[in-house]
């Protein structure tokens, strides 16, 4: 029998960034992700590995980029605002190319909001999540086994690209529970990594990590030589779930839980005759544009319905990447809302009449 | 049979949807049986989500007004007292959250301690509840942050919507060595009512607790 167990998407990020080799977390609690810290309580001591709850968030991202620096792997999680608390810390990250995973189990917003499931911080994640030239790579996971093997992919890329990698999740994938295969997870792959402060030994020079420049010349060549590794992720790393798109006449963009319910959605429409299919983004940023153009292009698509749990955020992104070749509409929900299967099948006959 | 029935154990034990069914099954051979939701550390997946099953089936629902709400309050409803005071009331309890959320538990331990059952829910396929060891360690934390003792074991082995007759013979062993362990009977266990049939139990695992209404179909589960 295979060797599996009933996990809540948060314990199974947690666990799995323990078999990854992360034996350092800090967190402040917030709900709905407080399972993974108190998951990370209960394990890391038996492990020896660290568990902190910090004094805030913002100690706790800047415990990340102490960890992170000297080379171990080092997570942080939170929720919404306690993200936004962190987008300073997670600048510098990226400034001092860090390597480091920071989960967002997102609830409703903005401001205290709720904490009911939302989508609300695509913006946040992928524009930005803090000042300056520079991306996350962000992971959307859309079920508890895959929020375990998306766990120990975000350290990979990380550590691979020298870059902070965000796990964006949802309040109903974060509490929700599923059976996970812990045999047929993914094995995580680890890097040397000589450029971390691990103590020259005096045998040789110093490593730096820094992220303030003393002259524009050189930050420039520093953001440069970053952008040069966000284009091979975005050339490596691209990940996206096609369904049904062979015959579809509708496309439907979806990610996390929007996009199971979607499935349901389009089994629905497909029944009555009406030929819809699914492009699920996996990673974020890179976006997954290249195939919503050559799907937008085609001659049978007729429009494309972006599902998401916020007032339209990355429907910027499909209408950027099909450059509007054909009409994308809104099928959204906010502030801790999930729109039913009924709702999206409504969308998507609109879609298909052309109206 | 004591009059109050008090399900426990770690989060995502199952205690929801036994404590729903429990009380769904009493309802049939009594006229007063009330659900109390004693859950004050979980933001969803809350017995208020039945209460329209439990409306239907005669059961009262005591529970938070903000279950299920954006108001994040550890609450006990003042209308818990009567589960203690109304000795013709046949109470089941859905006790929340761990040895933290078992502390709610505590300010009625003292008048609950000779007219309540306390079982613990386990289920070996939780990743934190996997072994003997790590059982012991719950158990203890649940009574005394409850300040009650355990009766027995209720055998909920399940692996979700994959469970399968399989998944919960496999763990027949494991749950009974964790109970000779631990000194507590197996006083029931959990099978799905579609599985039934293909699972043969023996005294030492209990009475069968047939679980008739699972979880709610959510919007996102896939067909």
């Amino acid at each position: 029998m295979a060797n599996k167990v009933l996990m809540k998407g948060n314990e199974a990020i947690a666990e799995a960034a323990i078999r990854a080799g992360c034996r350092h977390y800090f967190g402040y609690p917030i709900t709905p992700q407080t399972e993974i810290a108190a998951y990370m309580a209960k394990r890391m001591p038996k492990i020896d590995g660290t568990f902190l709850q910090a004094e805030s968030e913002i100690a706790a991202i800047n415990m990340v980029y102490g960890a992170a620096a000297a080379g171990v792997r080092a997570m942080t999680s939170s929720s919404s605002p306690g993200i936004a608390l962190k987008s300073e810390g997670i600048s510098y990250l990226a400034g001092s190319d860090l390597p480091a995973v920071v989960v967002n189990i997102q609830r409703g917003g903005p401001g205290l909001g709720g904490i009911q499931p939302s989508q609300a911080d695509y913006f946040q994640a992928t524009k930005g999540g803090g000042h300056g030239d520079f991306h996350l790579v962000v992971l959307a996971p859309n079920g508890v086994q895959e929020m375990y093997d998306m766990t120990s992919l975000a350290f990979d890329i990380a550590d691979k690209y020298r870059v902070t990698s965000m796990l964006l999740s949802d309040g109903i994938l974060g509490q929700m529970m599923e059976a996970v295969d812990l045999d047929a997870a993914r094995t995580s792959e680890c890097v040397a990594k000589p450029w971390a402060l691990t103590g020259t030994k005096g045998e040789r020079a110093p490593n730096i990590i820094n992220s303030l420049y003393m002259n524009p010349e050189d930050l420039e060549r520093t953001n440069l030589d970053r952008f040069a590794r966000y284009a091979q992720i975005e050339q490596n790393e691209t990940r996206f779930e096609q369904y049904l798109t062979d015959d579809a006449e509708v496309i439907v963009v979806a990610y996390g839980a929007p996009a199971r319910i979607a499935k349901n959605a389009i089994a629905k429409v497909r029944a009555q005759g009406v030929k819809a299919g699914l492009i699920r983004p996996i990673t974020l940023w890179p976006f997954p544009k290249a195939i919503l153009a050559e799907l937008a292009s085609r001659k049978q698509t007729k429009a494309l319905v972006c599902v998401e749990l916020s007032m339209g955020q990355m429907i910027e992104d499909v209408e950027l990447a099909t450059r509007c070749a054909k009409p994308v509409l809104l099928c959204a929900r906010t502030g801790g809302m999930v729109p039913t299967p009924e709702e999206i099948v409504t969308k998507i006959l609109q879609a298909e009449r052309g109206a | 049979m004591a009059r109050i029935t008090i399900f426990a154990g770690h989060y995502g034990s199952g205690k929801t949807t036994l404590a729903v069914n429990f009380a769904v099954a009493l309802r049939r051979s009594h006229a007063n049986v009330a659900l109390c939701d004693m859950d004050i550390v979980n933001p969803y997946f809350r017995t208020a989500d039945h209460a329209n099953l439990l409306e239907a089936a005669g059961v009262q629902l005591i529970g938070s007004p903000y279950a299920n709400t954006n108001v994040e309050m550890p609450w006990i409803p003042a209308e818990a007292q009567r589960i203690v005071d109304d000795k013709s009331l046949r109470a089941v309890i859905d006790l929340g959250g761990d040895d933290t959320g078992a502390l709610a538990l505590g300010r009625f331990a003292p008048q609950l301690i000779d007219q309540a059952e306390m079982l613990l829910v386990v289920n070996p396929c939780r990743p934190l509840t996997r072994g003997v060891r790590d059982l012991t360690e719950m158990r203890f934390g649940i009574e005394n942050a409850a300040g009650l003792a355990f009766a027995g074991i209720v055998n909920n082995t399940n692996l979700g919507a994959e469970t399968t007759a399989q998944t919960i013979t496999a763990h027949l062993p494991l749950v009974r060595e964790a109970a000779r362990a631990m000194r507590l009977p197996i006083i029931r266990t959990a099978v799905w009512k579609n599985l039934s049939d293909q699972i043969t139990l023996t005294e030492q695992d209990g009475q069968t607790l047939l679980v008739e209404r699972y979880h709610h179909k959510d919007v996102w589960a896939i067909d």
